[in-house]
């Protein structure tokens, strides 16, 4: 199967007086896995619809392989979706709800037989053609789902949290397939999820959505390492997020005082001049934590002082609020020592010393 | 199903059935094996006279004409019923609309078979108003033949075959709808493969709901049919009440009784759906669900036997 590209362009909807998805466009690459994030209420499910065919956006378009196909019915459109809740027929067999769309093109029987007895082995389903969608547990009618869809071999599939009805274990398992069978067939995914942590672990790209506006699109690492707003500072992960004014800007190292930390380096591609107003960010694990002060000649480093609020031990990891000298907590998270971590624990009230890269910290937005 | 101290719960349905089910069907068994008496009534004596009586040209007819009647207007019904259902449980004013359904029972039924009278009659009011518009100068005959009683039936269960396909589309989940338009079905072929399999429950209860009472129907033919369109219920008042041969009356209504009955459970076992519940139970429920079913139809049944509309 080959994927299809899909171009969303100024696409905006409205129910009644509500905007549910504002001047949207996103551009998803032939065989992406490509995911929507954002919190519940922020249009994906929406947008995703309107992709399918079953919404009608008052203005926009949406292409597929370069072709508009807004006037086009579901049915006649190459895209097959996931439904949130799987949507399976509860009067057909598991067999007869994967052969649907071929016995809808009237196919010959044992054609369909194979067919589906293929994708239901790709699902590993094999051995429960004849049971009913009421019989199987909350996995196996996902992936009855997602066979059903694949079996009409469509360019795109649109999958609507389709983990979400799972519990935390299952997910994580299910997660790992769908990223296989992605792999194995290699049509665009178009993945809706409210949980960060799915959309970072297998997405080629994600677009980050709130309030029906496109906030950013990018790979993970940039979505995660380089947040182009707050919203997506806050929502991706965990984040230090503080404000101040740029004092100078020095190719893209840029420097920027604030009132809790004096003066902070942090980097951007295309700043902003002197004297503007911003949100710069670092990420938690970014933050080196120690008693002593770092002796380094590297440039371009900060080092805060600060004290120990509370330490939070979590196995793998403890994290750290530290309350520095102007005021302000900073997260810090550090992984557990191993053998080659020399000196002693730090503990609650302990003076400790904070040092980042400026490379690791991030100038996010703009402040008007 | 459970035993045990479920049974003392169910005593009150068993007293209930026993006066006036099993009571009253015993009776007319028993009748129809006896001798009329001179002005009704029976005579304790036993012959099969009423069984032979049946078997004559003219109850043939009549049968004939109710199964022709009661089949056309139960699926004219039920046409006008689903997209009425349906509409209904799309909609936000569901509340509006149900109301709407019920208002008429809060006429008095005869009532509204003279308000028939009054709009279809020779000085009624379609013809008045067709006078008044010039398209006709003579009033046109519309009561008084079979449309007329098929027209004014349809309207007397409208409101019976709406309410359970209501409920029942109310339970269906209609992403299974745009799934199916997802997987390359027409809206149609959407409705015929998704919509109706999993109404089916509905669709039969409306049917029985409709059909068993136009089946047993009297008032309505006796004030607006003519004598092409006497029905089964009308053969049995006439036997009650003019030829006075209670026996015979008795033998009609249990061979209605007895085809409407076996002609139920042939249905309920062709469709193995459950009938009073919704269309999403898991196929394990199936064999549970038939009984209420057999249950509301028996119930029913004495209805058309004694020809009561
Ligand atoms: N058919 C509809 N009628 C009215 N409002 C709707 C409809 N569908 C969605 N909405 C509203 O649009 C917003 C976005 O919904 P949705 O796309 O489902 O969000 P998400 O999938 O991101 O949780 C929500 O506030 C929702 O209430
Ligand atoms: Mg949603």
């Amino acid at each position: 199967m080959i994927g299809s590209d899909v171009v969303i362009e100024n696409v905006s909807k409205s129910f009644g007086d509500f905007a549910a998805l504002n001047d949207v466009s996103i551009g998803i690459k032939k065989g992406e896995f490509f995911s929507l994030l954002g919190p519940s209420g922020c249009g994906k499910t929406t947008l995703l619809r309107i992709i399918a065919g079953f919404e009608q956006p008052e203005s926009g378009t949406v292409l597929l392989d370069g072709k508009d196909v807004l006037p086009l019915p579901p049915d006649g459109r190459k895209a097959n979706t996931v439904f949130q809740n799987y949507a399976l027929f509860p009067h057909l067999t598991v067999f007869e709800n994967v052969a649907f769309s071929l016995r809808l093109k009237k196919q010959p029987e044992a054609a369909v037989r194979e067919r589906v007895n293929e994708y239901l082995r790709l699902v590993e389903l094999q051995t429960h053609g004849s049971k009913k969608p009421a019989q199987l547990s909350g996995g196996q009618k996902q992936r009855v789902a997602i066979a059903r869809a694949l079996i009409n071999e469509p360019s795109v599939l649109l999958l609507d949290e389709p983990l979400s009805a799972l519990d935390a274990k299952l997910r994580q398992h299910m997660l790992i397939e769908l990223d296989a069978i992605h792999d194995k067939i290699g049509i665009t995914f178009i993945y809706v999820t409210h949980d960060q942590q799915e959309a970072l672990s297998v997405s080629d790209r994600i677009a980050v959505m709130n309030a029906g506006k496109v906030l950013q699109v990018g790979t993970p690492q940039e979505i995660y390492e380089a947040p182009a707003t707050d919203f997506v500072a806050k929502f991706i992960g965990e984040t230090n997020l503080y404000e101040g004014s740029i004092l100078s800007v020095n190719g893209e190292l840029v420097t920027i005082e604030s009132a809790e930390f004096g003066s902070v380096q942090v980097t951007d591609t295309d700043p902003p001049p002197s004297g503007t107003r911003v949100s710069w960010t670092v990420r938690p694990e970014k933050i080196r934590i120690g008693p002593d002060k770092p002796s380094t000649s590297r440039n371009a480093l900060n080092l805060i002082q600060g004290r120990v609020d509370e330490p939070i031990y979590s196995g793998f990891q403890t994290k750290f609020y530290v309350k520095t000298a102007g005021g302000a907590t900073l997260k810090v998270i550090k992984q557990h020592a191993d053998w080659s971590d020399e000196g002693p624990e730090i503990a609650w009230k302990d003076e400790v010393w904070l040092s980042f890269s400026a490379e690791d910290a991030f100038l996010v937005e703009v402040k008007g | 199903m459970k035993r045990g101290p479920g049974g003392l719960y169910a005593t009150p349905a068993i007293v209930w059935l026993t006066v006036f089910f099993i009571a009253p069907l015993f009776i007319i068994v028993l009748y129809s094996f006896l001798r009329p008496g001179l002005r009704g009534g029976v005579e304790w004596s036993l012959t099969f006279d009423a069984y032979r009586a049946i078997a004559n040209p003219t109850f043939a007819k009549v049968t004939l004409n109710t199964i022709v009647v009661a089949l056309g207007a139960t699926l004219v019904t039920l046409l006008i019923a689903l997209p009425c259902g349906y509409y209904m449980a799309r909609s936000k004013n569901q509340t509006l609309l149900l109301l709407l359904v019920i208002i008429p029972f809060w006429t008095n039924f005869l009532i509204r078979i003279y308000a028939w009278i009054a709009i279809l009659g020779n000085e009624g009011f379609l013809n008045d108003m067709l006078q008044a518009l010039g398209l006709t100068n003579d009033s046109i005959r519309f009561l008084y033949n079979r449309w007329a009683v098929a027209l004014v039936l349809v309207y007397t269960y409208l409101p019976y075959a709406i309410l359970p396909l209501f409920s029942t589309i109310d339970k269906f989940d209609f992403s299974l709808l745009e799934a199916a338009r997802d997987l390359g079905a027409s809206k149609f072929g959407a409705i015929r493969r998704v919509l109706m399999p999993n109404i089916k429950g509905g669709v039969l209860t409306a049917f029985l709901f409709t059909f068993i009472p136009i089946f047993g129907a009297y008032a309505v033919p006796l004030l607006v049919g003519g004598t092409e369109s006497y029905m089964l219920g009308n053969l049995i008042a006439d036997e009650l009440t003019k030829s006075r041969n209670w026996p015979l009356a008795s033998a009609i209504s249990l061979v209605i009784t007895l085809v409407t009955t076996i002609g139920v459970m042939l249905l309920v076992r062709a469709n193995g759906a459950n009938v009073l519940g919704g269309g999403k139970e898991a196929s394990e429920a199936k064999a549970e669900q038939s009984a209420p079913l057999l249950n509301a139809s028996l119930v029913a049944l004495p209805h058309s036997g004694g020809g009561a509309s």
